[in-house]
């Protein structure tokens, strides 16, 4: 559905993305992890058109995502900060991103589900952390996007919140569509994610099914595996059905 | 409907709504009705009022203009991550500012200047230039801070560097003008001196307003220039046509920052 094809992206002298090639396949959630600075927020906003790649492409649905954005119909998006403008009620916000979408097709479920109607004309200005990221993440879900991009979503969700999210992620799998989330609570991707890929230092160090990373580092939880690869290890898979392998990822 | 005009109205709607803007169009006012509560005739009030333009309107275009900007940064990140162009994007942005200030102004300078209508003795065409300019101002200053706080990230860089704009386009520019007349005194300056004059929207607004004033003493070297060369006729219409460029020019550079850059 999505492959990134030796991507690399440089701010100034310094390599954020190093010739990183990955697939996300449909119907599966892919956890992105690497330590802060890895590059993932750059490859997520490599594949939004929000930055430009210095070299590589990426293809959606085997089209090249251009310049006119409108592939971006098929997306949707919850950044890791949520800012609104501070004076626009819920309710004038949701409206706005409905109107710029008129023909998509609606899923307001987390809208109910995050209570959201209750504060409906509460000003964005007014809520918390929390609740401007379910508001952000309500808006992700909203137009039933065929890819779903996801930057630290639990972000100040409170636990109640966060088990209406998964469950929406969830209900999104078995829909089929692509998920992509970020996230450093390894826990978290552990309930959530099919696949990994592991960034550092702009170079996808692993890339493949969450088993397999466990088998391969002989540990039983993500957050160890991950360790391990942090500590030197140089794992990647090609299994069929998973992710494509990084042009980094190398087997060990 | 138009990704520009849904845009625009999330814009206008949040400053519409915002107190500074508002204290802005408040201030604004209070000075006006002051200048007349203490007996100002219509002139005098203008003069004053078109003082007040010339330093406020700049000063709080470029700062609140700026701090938008930084402000806005996660959510124009949302929107460019909508199926939209990039230059609808800008243009509604753009407008969402500009109109909301631009507004502010005519509201809080026009309703006092409607109420004292019927006592003062101020001509209407002066009236009409001096809201022209404050509008285009704010147009200009507005694409200004859009261009500044495009092009530094670093949001207190961005302010002083916002700062360091007006202060120069205010201030500083006209001592650089008059330093220059008296280094090079004997020399025939006048058309370099008016082309100079045209490159600070703050000169152009100024001289605008005075020609339809019976102020000679106080459009200074450059204004008087001003009038001599093309009269009161024409000088408004160019006046005016400088101001609209100072209008685009700006907003055409942070277009071109914004369609560009990387967020």
């Amino acid at each position: 559905m999505i492959s990134f094809d030796g991507l690399r992206k440089a701010y100034g002298a310094r390599a954020v993305l190093d010739g990183v090639s990955l697939g996300l396949v449909p119907g599966r959630v892919t956890g992105l992890v690497g330590p802060n600075g890895s590059g993932k927020t750059t490859l997520i906003k490599l594949l939004l058109g929000l930055a430009r790649a210095d070299a590589g492409r990426i293809l959606l649905a085997g089209a090249p995502t251009d310049e006119d954005g409108a592939y971006r119909a098929r997306i949707g998006y919850a950044p890791q900060s949520p800012r609104f403008p501070e004076n626009l009620a819920i309710g004038e916000i949701v409206a706005m991103l409905r109107a710029l979408r008129p023909t998509a097709t609606l899923d307001e479920s987390l809208m109910d589900d995050f209570g959201l109607r209750a504060e409906w004309a509460t000003p964005v200005g007014t809520l918390s952390g929390g609740w401007r990221q379910k508001v952000s993440l309500a808006c992700a879900f909203l137009f039933r996007p065929d890819v779903l991009i996801l930057d630290e979503p639990t972000a100040g969700l409170d636990p109640i919140a966060a088990g209406v999210f998964k469950q929406a992620v969830r209900h999104a799998r078995e829909a089929g569509r692509t998920v992509l989330i970020t996230s450093h609570i390894l826990s978290e991707l552990e309930e959530l994610a099919d696949d990994v890929a592991f960034l550092t230092d702009g170079r996808l160090r692993f890339a493949g099914p969450v088993s397999l990373l466990l088998e391969q580092t002989g540990m039983r939880r993500l957050e160890p595996a991950i360790a391990a690869l942090l500590g030197g290890l140089r794992l990647a898979t090609t299994g069929p059905g998973a992710m494509g392998a990084g042009r980094d990822a190398r087997p060990a | 409907m138009n990704a520009l005009v849904l845009v625009l109205r999330a814009g206008v709607r949040d400053l519409a709504r915002n107190r500074w803007l508002l204290a802005y169009a408040i201030v604004l006012g209070a000075i006006a009705e002051s200048l007349f509560f203490f007996g100002g005739t219509g002139n005098q009030v203008l003069l004053s009022l078109l003082n007040a333009t010339l330093l406020l309107v700049p000063l709080v275009a470029l700062v609140f203009g700026t701090m938008h900007v930084y402000a806005s940064r996660e959510f124009v990140e949302l929107l460019l991550a909508q199926p939209l162009p990039r230059r609808a994007v800008f243009a509604g942005l753009y407008l969402g500012l500009a109109l909301p200030l631009a507004a502010a102004f005519v509201v809080g300078l026009g309703v006092p200047l409607a109420l004292h209508a019927a006592s003062s003795d101020a001509p209407w065409r002066a009236l009409w230039y001096l809201a022209c300019a404050g509008v285009l101002l704010t147009a200009a200053f507005a694409g200004i801070a859009m261009a500044i706080a495009l092009r530094t990230d670093d949001r207190l860089r961005g302010m002083a560097v916002a700062l360091g704009a007006w202060f120069v386009l205010t201030i500083g520019y006209d001592a650089a003008v008059l330093a220059l007349v008296s280094a090079f005194g004997d020399w025939p300056l006048e058309r370099p001196l008016l082309g100079l004059m045209l490159g600070n929207p703050v000169d152009v607004a100024r001289v605008l307003v005075l020609t339809a004033l019976d102020a000679a003493a106080l459009l200074g070297y450059t204004g008087a220039l001003f009038r001599r060369a093309f009269g009161t006729a024409l000088g408004p219409v160019l006046a005016i046509a400088a101001l609209m460029l100072w209008a685009v020019v700006p907003y055409l550079f942070a277009r071109r920052r914004f369609l560009r850059r990387d967020f």
